[in-house]
């Protein structure tokens, strides 16, 4: 497998000449890689698609594609499929010539082609949809249209910019599974832009996290969500408790960090030394309520607001300062003494607690 | 099932058909009041004054009205020869009586349309009738001139018996009915309105193609250009809107004269001799080149609010699947500016067909079209049915142009904004 089959090489894009919307990226992608671009809006992840594409061209640096700078290859001799946030299925083709399309300016022979349309339209289960319009389809079946046309004639390379966007949510969940499967029976390498964090962590075997023009953190999402390495990241992807503070001593892979009136353990990441500013994450599932085996920090903690969420309790607590600690109770452990107003005691451990760059 | 649903009744015991008639009843009359202003307008100003035409274009009740014992008498009359004592009694007591009402200075003129040679013979009738003894009108009659007794002039007052005539019509189109009844062409050097059609047919075609081969690139321009030059761009096209027809017309005619600007321009970097002007004026060049700049912003305005529906992402999705640029325009975006071409061409054709103004100013003779013709009629000669007969045919012929443009395209696939 080629490890590097997409390269962004120190990739700079800027449109104004001002703003520089991708800043000296260094991104590889491998073969048969399903990898997911995940960003707020405007934090240059659909640009790095576009330049992928050829719609846009990097300012400076260059990007290869199975070791060939592509930089000056036009969009159409590229040879990459691209599936768009708004299907882009051309309304005045059948769902059948909408496929035939791009083998039709390969001059590919018709029987041929039919196979290979056939083919596409059953992995996304359309048999039988040949000779609709694209209008007549709900927007699932023109999203597996747009999914179809993308991979009809075999490319190895698939972009998927914000493709499900416009999906109600089981639906957008059930395609999700969908596509991963398609990725994994066919094998074919996918770049996924998406803003939606729980898409990113079904299907891809890596996230690339964006942040004003910079990739936050690669890696892959279980490792993303427990090892989050700053705290963009840690506060982007999923939930998160924080604490505010100074790191008072560091030692033996542990750290002391001083909040305003109270000292908490943590597991030092990005702090080098006593002094930095820090910003303590944890997630909320991490925390326990009346712990009963050891664990290094318990802190005792008002409940200020239960939000019920049928498979869990959302608890918001007041704990040391920081009015916004969420904990989830699973609800079968409802025998707790979870009340508006009530005192609980709170533990967790120190590794858990990651004692990141201050925000 | 469906007798249970015929039987829904209200909580007061009205059956619910009834009810929900009743209630709407009040917003239908709203509506319709709403309406009525603009129905009768369109009534008064357009129906109307159409049916009128049509009357008119048709109509030729005067003679028949004038001469009403004589054509009554006809009836029995065979047309081959010289008519009985019986017609000729009739149209004495007929002309008697248009003498008397001082209105046979019009039967003379109206009969003289039909056939030349009626004027002198009328005259001469009225000065010598006054003389004429009771009985033998035949004989009377045919001794005031030798025309009288030529079966000729006879089945010529007999041809306008007929309350309607479609005779304004043939003329339109350069025919007539002859002696026998049948249509027959006019000789080929006295034909001029089957050239003005042609000719106006010829031009509100090219004109139509111009407008829309300049109109393609600059609406698809306005549609992709970021929004605060497309802005500035729309108003350049729509400036020449907010101008008058008349003025931009006339600053047509100073460009393109003789001594005109683009003349002295084409002088100056040495593509003409100075003393070899070509005339870009007063022939069909000059309506070539105002009509397309006048009729532009019909074809823009069409092309770009279709355009602005396609998302940008269809080109690339056509590129990016393997299409050349020339390719994804042709098979993509191209088909689905069709409805907004179809819009604009039949707008530009309609108004290039029945354009008026512009070719009188700067058509000169070879350069005007139908419309100036009908006017020509409406105000010179005065033959106002005349000039009615071709108004309708123009219409029919822009009706007919719709009919083939919905069978082809389908008026619902149109989009004007």
């Amino acid at each position: 497998m080629n490890k590097e089959f997409v390269k962004f090489d120190k990739v700079d894009k800027s449109y104004d000449g001002k703003i520089l919307v991708v800043k000296d990226l260094q991104l590889d992608i491998e073969e048969g890689e399903f990898v997911t671009m995940l960003g707020p809006s405007g934090s240059g992840k659909t640009t790095c698609l576009m330049m992928l594409a050829g719609f846009e061209t990097p300012t400076h640096g260059e990007i290869y594609l199975d070791g060939r700078a592509i930089s000056s290859i036009p969009p159409h001799k590229r040879g990459i499929g691209m599936v768009f946030q708004n299907y882009a299925l051309f309304p005045h083709m059948t769902v059948y010539e909408n496929l035939a399309f791009p083998l039709r300016v390969r001059k590919i022979p018709k029987d041929e082609a039919d196979k290979k349309i056939d083919k596409a339209l059953s992995m996304v289960s359309l048999q039988g949809f040949a000779e609709r319009m694209p209008g007549q389809l709900s927007g699932g079946q023109q999203q597996r249209v747009a999914v179809a046309r993308s991979l009809v004639f075999d490319p190895q390379l698939v972009l998927m910019d914000e493709p499900l966007g416009a999906l109600d949510k089981n639906l957008r969940e059930s395609m999700q599974y969908e596509i991963k499967h398609i990725h994994e029976s066919i094998g074919v390498t996918v770049v996924y832009v998406t803003h939606d964090q729980s898409e990113a962590l079904t299907m891809s075997n890596r996230i690339a996290v964006f942040n004003d023009g910079k990739v936050q953190q690669l890696s892959s999402p279980d490792e993303l969500y427990e090892k989050p390495v700053n705290s963009f990241v840690a506060e982007f992807i999923g939930e998160n408790n924080t604490f505010a503070g100074e790191v008072s001593d560091i030692s033996d892979g542990k750290c002391k960090v001083k909040l305003a009136n109270a000292e908490i353990l943590a597991n030092p990441i990005s702090v080098k030394g006593k002094g930095e500013k820090t910003t303590v994450s944890l997630r909320p599932e991490r925390a326990l309520i009346n712990p009963s085996d050891k664990m290094d920090n318990v802190h005792n903690g008002k409940i200020e607001e239960v939000i019920y969420h049928g498979d869990h309790t959302r608890v918001r607590i007041n704990l040391l300062g920081n009015s916004e600690f969420i904990l989830k109770v699973p609800n079968s452990s409802s025998n707790l003494d979870i009340k508006l107003g009530n005192e609980i005691k709170i533990g967790w451990n120190s590794e858990d607690a990651r004692a990141l760059d201050p925000k | 099932m469906s007798s249970e649903t015929q039987k829904i009744l209200t909580t007061d015991g009205i059956p619910l058909e009834v009810s929900l008639k009743k209630s709407e009843r009040r917003n239908k009359i709203k509506a319709f009041l709403l309406v009525a202003p603009l129905l009768l307008f369109l009534i008064i100003t357009y129906v109307f004054p159409i049916g009128d035409m049509l009357m008119r274009s048709v109509d030729d009740k005067m003679v028949t009205e004038m001469l009403p014992k004589t054509f009554k008498a006809m009836e029995k009359w065979d047309g081959k020869e010289l008519p009985e004592e019986e017609v000729f009694k009739a149209f004495y007591l007929d002309f008697r009586q248009l003498v008397d009402e001082k209105r046979e200075g019009k039967l003379s003129t109206q009969l003289n349309y039909t056939k030349n040679g009626f004027k002198s013979i009328i005259k001469k009738l009225r000065r010598k009738s006054k003389n004429f003894e009771e009985g033998n009108y035949k004989e009377q009659i045919m001794a005031v001139h030798k025309r009288w007794a030529d079966v000729e002039y006879w089945k010529a007052i007999k041809r306008r018996a007929p309350a309607y005539t479609s005779q304004k019509y043939l003329k339109g189109m350069d025919m007539f009915k002859n002696e026998n009844g049948e249509i027959v062409s006019v000789s080929e050097n006295r034909r001029i309105h089957r050239i003005l059609w042609l000719r106006t047919l010829e031009i509100a075609f090219f004109v139509t193609l111009f407008c829309f081969l300049m109109a393609y690139p600059i609406a698809h321009l306005l549609a992709t250009l970021p929004m605060k030059y497309s802005n500035l761009l729309m108003i350049c096209v729509l400036l020449p809107f907010w101008t008058s027809l008349l003025v931009r017309t006339a600053s047509w005619m100073i460009l393109l004269q003789q001594q005109g600007v683009v003349n002295d321009f084409f002088v100056g970097i040495g593509l003409v001799a100075d003393d070899a002007r070509p005339e870009m004026m007063y022939n069909k060049t000059g309506t070539y080149v105002a009509m397309t700049q006048i009729l532009l912003p019909f074809m823009v305005l069409p092309l770009y609010s279709v355009m602005k529906t396609i998302s940008p992402s269809l080109m690339r999705a056509g590129k990016s699947l393997g299409g050349t640029p020339i390719v994804a325009f042709w098979k993509v975006y191209f088909p689905l500016t069709i409805p907004g071409i179809g819009a604009g061409c039949l707008l530009c054709f309609i108004l290039a067909i029945g354009y008026y103004i512009t070719p009188a100013l700067v058509g000169g003779a070879s350069g005007t079209l139908i419309s100036n013709q009908i006017a020509f009629h409406m105000k010179s000669t005065l033959d106002w049915s005349f000039a009615s007969a071709m108004g309708l045919m123009l219409l029919t012929g822009v009706l007919a142009i719709y009919w083939v443009y919905n069978k082809l395209v389908g008026i619902d696939n149109i989009k004007l904004g």
